[in-house]
C-alpha cells in the first residue's frame, strides 16, 4: 500500500517552531482529542468534525481532509533548517493517536527523508496503537497532568489511569521521551502536585527530562469564536517566580527541568 | 586561542568618553578643504587634471586644519569637529548652494552650517561654475536618457553629483611598505617607462601624480606628529607617555611599513579617512581587516608585546573614528541613503585565497569592538563557508541579538562562483570582501562603479499600462494598446520590451558620468593603492584597475512577482477583469484615495488616458466610466476596482514558499539581470545586475503610482530581494525559501534580503543556534545575503514618539545600519511595517 494515499484531518501546519521538540521544527496539527482540558490553548482542534471558528470578525473555517503525501511535501519544503538545526517534523494536535494509520504514514515518510520526528501527544489510546508508531517517533512529548485520576477527569474529562500506565510503557521503549506537564493554577500548579509528577516521571517512568508549560490565555479568544464558554474564568498564568520554584522541585526530585518546551 | 575569554573583553572608559563625544553636537559642515581645492584649482589651471588634482590633495594635507581629539589612541580627522564634513565642489555644488539655508531643518540628515561657512562656500562656488563632473556628465547624455531620468524611471543621481568611491584599496601595501615604498614603486615606473609609448604622456603624469600624494600623506602624518609632541609638553602622567607615542606612530606611518599592531591601526587610518578627503566618494570599504592586520597582531601577541585588552581598545577605537566621518548629500540623494551613513563595509571570517577557513582572533576581536560601540560603522558583514566555524557564526548571532542589525551574513557559496563567472581568478575571488552595502569585490584590484544607479522596476510596467507614455508625454517605445496585449506572452513581451529600453537609456546615463569622472575627476591618490594602476600608468577612472564593472541595481522583484502572477490570473486565466479595467483602477488607486474631483472631470480624465494608451473608447463606455466614478464616489463598498483590489489581495504572494508565484519572481529578476550583462563601460569591464534599492524604496515608491500586486500609489515598494511588507505570512523559513529561489549568481553585483525578528525568537542560547541553523540553511539553498533587525515592533514605535529616549537605537536599514531616529518618517514607517517573524 502506498502510505502516501492515506488520508486524514488537519488544521494547521505551522513552520520555524523552536519548542517542541529539538531544532527548527514544522508542526503538524491533527484534528480531533479525546480530551477536553479546560485550559487548552488550541479548542478548536478537540471535535474531529470540521467547523467554524470567528476570528477578527471572518468565518474561519478549520479542518481539511489530506493526503500524508501532501503533508510531507510541505514539510519537505523546510528540509535545509531541519538538516542544519537537527529539527525536523512534530505532530501535534489534538492528538495524533485518533488518527493513528494517518499518523503512522506521515512519521514513516518523514523517516524516509531523513526527518528527525517528534510527537506531542496524550498517550490516550490503547497501546498496541502506540506500540506500532513508536519505531518512527525520536522524541515522544508525553503529557502528565496530574496524578491524581479524579481530578484529572475532573478537569480534562478523562480519568488517567490509561495515561500513566501507557506513560511507563512509552518511557520504557521511545528513543527519547520527555513528559510535559502544563503548569495551570488551581488545578497542578502546587509544589506538592508537581513534585508528585516529577516523583512518577523519575522513578516510575526513568526519564531524565521534565519540561513546565506555564498556563497563558492566549487561546481565549478562540473559545468566543467557537460560540463556548471559556471556563478558565479570571486565573492569571503563573508568575515567573512561582515557575523557578517548581523548576527547582523537579530538580530536587533529579529531573533536568526547563520551563516551556 | 579561548574565544570565549575574549568575548568577556569589556569597553574601556576612554572608549566611552570617545563614543559619547561623537554625539555630544549636531554634525556640521566646513568649508576648510573646498576653499582650499578652490584656491588650488585657480592656480593650476594649464597643468594637465591629473596633476591638477595632486597639486590640490597636496594643498589639503599641508593646509587642512588638523586636530587629536581628547584621549584619542588613533589619530587624524578631516573636520574640526566630531562627525562633520566637508564638501567637494569639484564634483558638483549647485544643489549644496541652494540648500544651504535648509540643510540644518531637512527631514533626512540634517547639518548644522555657521553663516560664515555659507559664506565661505558662496564665495568658492562661483569658481565651479560649468566645471564640474555633472555639469560635463549632462553634456554627455542622450536626451533620451535624461527623459527617462526626469520621469523617474531610474536614478543615477549617486555619482552625477559625487565621487565614486565604492573601492576596496590595497590597505595590505600601506602596511607593508608605506608610501614611501609606493613611491618608489611609481618612480621605477616613471624610470622603466617606454618613452616611444603613445599613451607615455598621461602614464608620466599619473605616475608624478601619485609620488606627489605619497609625499603629500608623509606630511600630513607629519603634522600630527608634531601636534601630538606639542600637546605633549602641556601633558603630564598618562596622557603625556600616549601623545608621544601617538607622534612616534606618526613619523613611522604611513610613511613606512608598519612595526606593531598599534602602527598597523594607525596607518590603516590614515589610508581609510585620506581617500575620504581626496574624494568624496562614499562606501571605501576596508574590506578583509581581520586578514590583512592579522599578522601585525600576531606577532605583537605571540611577542608579548600587546595584551588582547589593549588590543581590543585600539579596534575599539578605530570603530569610534569610523564614525567620526561624515557627508553631506543633496536633500533627495539623503532620503535615498538615510541615516548619515559611509556605507564603510568591513568584513570578517570567509576563506583564504587557498580555500581554507581564514577567521582567527581578530575577527572575534572586530565582532567584539561592534558589540562595544553598538554604532552603525563600520558595516560589519561577515563571511560564511562551509567550513565556518559555528563558534563564529554564534559569536556573530549575540551581535545581531542586540539589535543593532550588525553584521550582514554573505554566502562564499555563491559569491565566488558568481565572481568566477564574471572574469575573476579564483584567488583573487575568494578573496572578496563586501563594498558598501551588499556588493562583492576582489579588494585591491577592482573598481566596481557598484551601486551605478537605482532602476524602478515597476515604473517600466506603467509605461506598459500607458504604451510608453508619462504625465501625457511619449518617453519611451510603443508596446502596443492593451487591447492588443490579449495573451499573457503578449503582455509579459511588452514589458520586458519596456525593460530593455530603459535599461539601454540606463547604461547610456551611467557611461555618461563614468566619463565625466575621467576627464575632471581622476584620483591619484586613490589609484596609487589599486593594482595595477602604476603598472598602466592609468588612474582607476581611466580604467587602471586589473578588474572593472559598473553594477546598476534594479528593485521591485517582489512587487513585479505578485502584479505579473495577479495579470495572468485575473486577466488572463480567470478573464475576470480586462487589461483596461486594470489600468483604469490603477489610475483611480483602486479607489482607495481618490482625489478630490468632481465625478466629470474624473471621467474626462480617465477618458483621455484610456485612448492614449489605444482603447477604443464610444459614448457608451463614456457613460459606463461616468456611471462607475459616480459610484466610486458615492460608496466605497461596491465599486469593481476595490472588487479588484480585494481580488488581488487574496491571491497568493511572493514570500510564502509558493513555487508558482516564486517563479514569476525569478523571471521578474531575469527582466533585468539578463539584459545587463551584454553592456561594457569605458573602462574596458562590463555591467553587472545587482537586486537591492539601498533605502530608495521609499522615495522612488512616493514617485510610483498604483500597481497591480496591490501596492497602493506613492507607497513603499518592496525593499531588496524580500518580499513585500506584510505579504509573506508563512514564517521565516517560507520567507526564505521563496527568496533563494532567484538566481542570485547572476545577480553579482549583489542581492539583499531583510529578515526581521522579534527580539523572542533569538532568545536563549537554543535561540541563537536555531538562529544560525536558519542563515546556514537558507545559504545551502543558496541565498546571497542576509540581515537582521532584532528590534521589536513595540519598541520601534515607542521611538518614533518618544524619539529623546532612544538616540542610540540603531536599525537595519538597508545595506547599512543607522540611528532610527535620524531617518525619516516614511522610512521609519516601512522599517515598522516589515513583516515581523516569530518563532512557536
Amino acid at each position: 500500500m502506498d502510505v502516501s494515499k492515506v488520508t486524514g484531518r488537519i488544521f494547521d501546519i505551522q513552520k520555524y517552531s523552536v519548542h517542541d521538540g529539538p531544532g527548527i521544527r514544522t508542526i503538524v496539527f491533527l484534528k480531533g482529542c479525546a480530551l477536553r482540558c479546560r485550559w487548552c490553548c488550541n479548542p478548536e482542534s478537540q471535535k474531529f468534525e470540521i467547523q467554524h471558528m470567528n476570528t477578527d470578525g471572518a468565518s474561519k473555517l478549520i479542518g481539511r481532509d489530506v493526503t500524508a503525501g501532501e503533508v510531507i511535501e510541505e514539510v519537505k519544503k523546510d528540509a535545509a533548517y531541519f538538516r542544519r538545526s537537527g529539527g525536523g517534523l512534530t505532530l501535534s494536535g489534538g492528538e495524533m493517536l485518533l488518527q493513528p494509520d494517518f499518523a503512522l504514514a506521515l512519521l514513516s515518510l518523514a523517516k524516509r527523508q531523513g526527518m528527525n520526528t517528534a510527537v506531542e501527544s496524550t498517550g490516550f489510546a490503547q497501546f498496541e496503537t502506540i506500540e506500532r508508531l513508536l519505531p518512527y517517533i525520536d522524541t515522544y512529548l508525553l503529557d502528565i497532568k496530574h496524578i491524581n485520576s479524579e481530578k484529572h477527569k475532573e478537569f480534562t474529562s478523562q480519568p488517567n489511569e490509561l495515561i500513566l500506565e501507557n506513560a511507563v510503557k512509552i518511557a520504557q521503549l521511545a528513543k527519547k521521551c520527555i513528559v510535559r506537564v502544563p503548569t495551570i493554577p488551581t488545578f497542578n500548579d502546587t509544589e506538592e502536585e508537581i513534585r508528585e509528577i516529577a516523583r512518577f516521571a523519575r522513578t516510575q517512568m526513568r526519564v531524565d527530562e521534565i519540561n513546565l508549560l506555564p498556563y497563558h490565555r492566549l487561546g481565549k479568544d478562540k473559545y468566543t469564536g467557537l460560540d463556548r464558554d471559556y471556563l478558565m474564568g479570571d486565573v492569571l498564568p503563573p508568575s515567573d517566580e512561582h515557575m523557578e520554584k517548581l523548576k527547582r522541585v523537579c530538580e530536587e526530585e533529579g529531573l533536568r527541568a526547563k520551563i516551556g518546551g | 586561542m579561548n574565544y570565549e575569554s575574549m568575548e568577556k573583553i569589556k569597553m574601556t572608559s576612554r572608549v566611552q568618553k570617545l563614543r559619547d563625544m561623537l554625539f555630544e553636537k549636531m554634525p556640521q559642515i566646513e568649508a576648510d578643504r573646498a576653499v582650499i581645492v578652490t584656491e588650488s584649482y585657480k592656480q593650476t589651471e594649464n597643468l594637465p587634471i591629473i596633476k591638477r588634482r595632486s597639486h590640490a590633495f597636496r594643498s589639503i594635507m599641508e593646509k587642512l586644519p588638523i586636530t587629536i581629539r581628547e584621549g584619542e589612541l588613533i589619530v587624524g580627522s578631516n573636520t574640526k569637529m566630531p562627525r562633520s564634513c566637508q564638501t567637494f565642489p569639484e564634483y558638483s555644488f549647485e544643489w549644496l548652494e541652494a540648500e544651504l539655508d535648509t540643510v540644518v531643518t531637512r527631514n533626512a540628515d540634517p547639518f548644522y552650517i555657521s553663516e560664515e561657512t555659507k559664506s565661505a562656500l558662496k564665495e568658492v562656488h562661483k569658481y565651479w561654475k560649468g566645471k564640474t563632473t555633472s555639469d560635463l556628465a549632462t553634456s554627455y547624455m542622450a536626451p533620451e536618457a535624461l527623459k527617462a531620468i526626469e520621469h523617474n524611471i531610474f536614478t543615477t543621481g549617486n555619482y552625477f553629483y559625487n565621487g565614486v568611491g565604492h573601492l576596496c584599496v590595497q590597505y595590505d601595501k600601506v602596511l607593508k611598505i608605506g608610501y614611501n615604498g609606493i613611491k618608489k614603486e611609481a618612480q621605477e615606473a616613471l624610470r622603466k617607462g617606454d618613452i616611444s609609448c603613445s599613451r607615455y604622456a598621461q602614464g608620466r603624469s599619473f605616475l608624478e601624480a601619485v609620488i606627489e600624494c605619497c609625499d603629500a600623506a608623509v606630511t600630513y602624518a607629519n603634522r600630527y606628529a608634531l601636534l601630538a609632541e606639542e600637546m605633549a609638553k602641556q601633558e603630564s602622567g598618562q596622557r603625556r607617555e600616549e601623545l608621544l607615542k601617538i607622534a612616534q606612530n606618526c613619523r613611522n606611518v604611513p610613511a613606512n611599513g608598519a612595526t606593531s599592531f598599534y602602527e598597523a591601526c594607525q596607518s590603516f587610518w590614515f589610508v581609510q579617512m585620506l581617500i575620504q578627503t581626496e574624494g568624496s566618494g562614499h562606501s571605501i570599504s576596508p574590506g578583509r581587516f581581520d586578514q590583512y592586520m592579522y599578522p601585525y597582531f600576531k606577532k605583537d601577541y605571540e611577542e608579548g608585546k600587546i595584551t588582547l585588552e589593549f588590543a581590543q581598545e585600539l579596534v575599539d577605537c578605530l570603530w569610534v573614528k569610523l564614525n567620526d566621518l561624515n557627508k553631506v548629500r543633496d536633500a533627495v540623494s539623503a532620503e535615498g541613503f538615510a541615516g548619515y551613513s559611509l556605507f564603510q563595509n568591513l568584513i570578517v571570517g570567509g576563506q583564504t585565497k587557498d580555500g581554507c577557513d581564514s577567521s582567527n582572533e581578530l575577527s572575534y576581536i572586530c565582532l567584539n569592538a561592534t558589540l562595544h560601540i553598538l554604532l552603525p560603522q563600520p558595516s560589519i558583514s561577515i563571511r560564511v563557508w562551509n567550513g565556518s566555524p559555528t563558534e563564529l557564526l554564534i559569536m556573530a548571532a549575540h551581535v545581531t541579538r542586540t539589535g543593532v542589525g550588525l553584521p550582514a551574513y554573505y554566502n562564499d557559496e555563491v559569491i565566488i562562483p558568481s565572481m568566477l563567472s564574471r572574469g575573476v581568478a579564483l584567488e583573487d575571488a575568494r578573496n572578496y570582501c563586501i563594498i558598501g552595502c551588499v556588493e562583492p569585490q576582489a579588494p585591491g584590484k577592482t573598481d566596481g562603479w557598484h551601486d551605478a544607479a537605482f532602476f524602478n522596476m515597476l515604473r517600466p510596467l506603467e509605461l506598459v499600462f500607458s504604451n510608453g507614455k508619462s504625465g501625457g508625454e511619449q518617453i519611451s517605445i510603443k508596446t502596443g494598446n492593451l487591447t492588443e496585449l490579449d495573451t499573457y506572452e503578449k503582455f509579459f513581451a511588452a514589458y520586458k520590451a519596456q525593460m530593455d529600453y530603459m535599461i539601454k537609456l540606463l547604461v547610456n546615463s551611467d557611461n555618461a558620468i563614468d566619463k565625466a569622472h575621467a576627464v575632471r575627476c581622476p584620483l591619484p591618490f586613490l589609484s596609487s593603492m589599486v593594482e595595477d594602476c602604476i603598472g598602466r600608468g592609468k588612474s582607476v577612472q581611466e580604467g587602471g584597475a586589473v578588474y572593472n564593472f559598473t553594477g546598476p541595481q534594479g528593485f521591485g522583484i517582489a512587487n513585479m512577482a505578485d502584479a505579473l502572477y495577479a495579470m495572468k490570473k485575473l486577466v488572463y486565466d480567470e478573464k475576470k477583469y480586462t487589461l483596461t479595467e486594470v489600468k483604469a483602477a490603477l489610475d483611480a488607486n483602486f479607489n482607495g484615495d481618490a482625489p478630490v474631483m468632481n465625478a466629470e472631470d474624473v471621467t474626462i480624465k480617465i477618458a483621455s488616458e484610456l485612448s492614449d494608451s489605444g482603447a477604443e473608447l464610444n459614448e457608451e463606455i463614456i457613460k459606463e466610466i461616468y456611471k462607475n466614478v459616480k459610484e466610486a464616489q458615492g460608496s466605497a463598498s461596491n465599486p469593481r476596482w476595490a472588487q479588484l483590489l480585494e481580488d488581488i489581495n487574496a491571491l497568493p504572494k511572493f514570500g510564502n514558499d509558493d513555487d508558482i508565484v516564486d517563479e514569476f519572481a525569478r523571471e521578474a529578476a531575469y527582466t533585468y539581470t539578463r539584459p545587463m550583462e551584454q553592456y561594457k563601460n569605458p573602462r574596458g569591464g562590463m555591467f553587472q545586475a545587482g537586486l537591492y534599492p539601498v533605502s530608495a524604496n521609499v522615495p522612488l515608491g512616493a514617485q510610483t503610482g498604483a500597481t497591480p500586486d496591490g501596492r497602493l500609489a506613492f507607497t513603499p515598494i518592496a525593499d531588496g530581494v524580500s518580499p513585500a511588507a506584510g505579504r509573506d505570512v508563512n514564517g521565516p523559513t517560507a520567507a526564505a525559501n521563496s527568496v533563494s529561489k532567484l538566481d542570485h549568481g547572476i545577480a553579482s553585483n549583489g542581492t539583499l534580503f531583510n529578515m526581521k525578528f522579534h527580539p523572542s525568537a533569538l532568545r536563549g542560547d537554543e535561540g541563537l543556534y536555531n538562529f544560525v541553523s536558519l542563515i546556514r540553511a537558507y545559504f545551502d539553498r543558496k541565498g546571497m545575503h542576509v540581515q537582521f533587525n532584532v528590534v521589536s515592533r513595540e519598541t520601534l514605535i515607542d521611538a518614533q514618539k518618544n524619539p529623546e529616549n532612544y538616540k542610540n537605537l540603531v536599525v537595519r536599514v538597508a545595506g547599512y545600519s543607522a540611528l532610527f531616529t535620524t531617518l525619516s518618517r516614511s522610512l521609519q514607517d516601512d522599517i515598522i511595517n516589515r513583516t515581523e517573524q516569530m518563532s512557536f
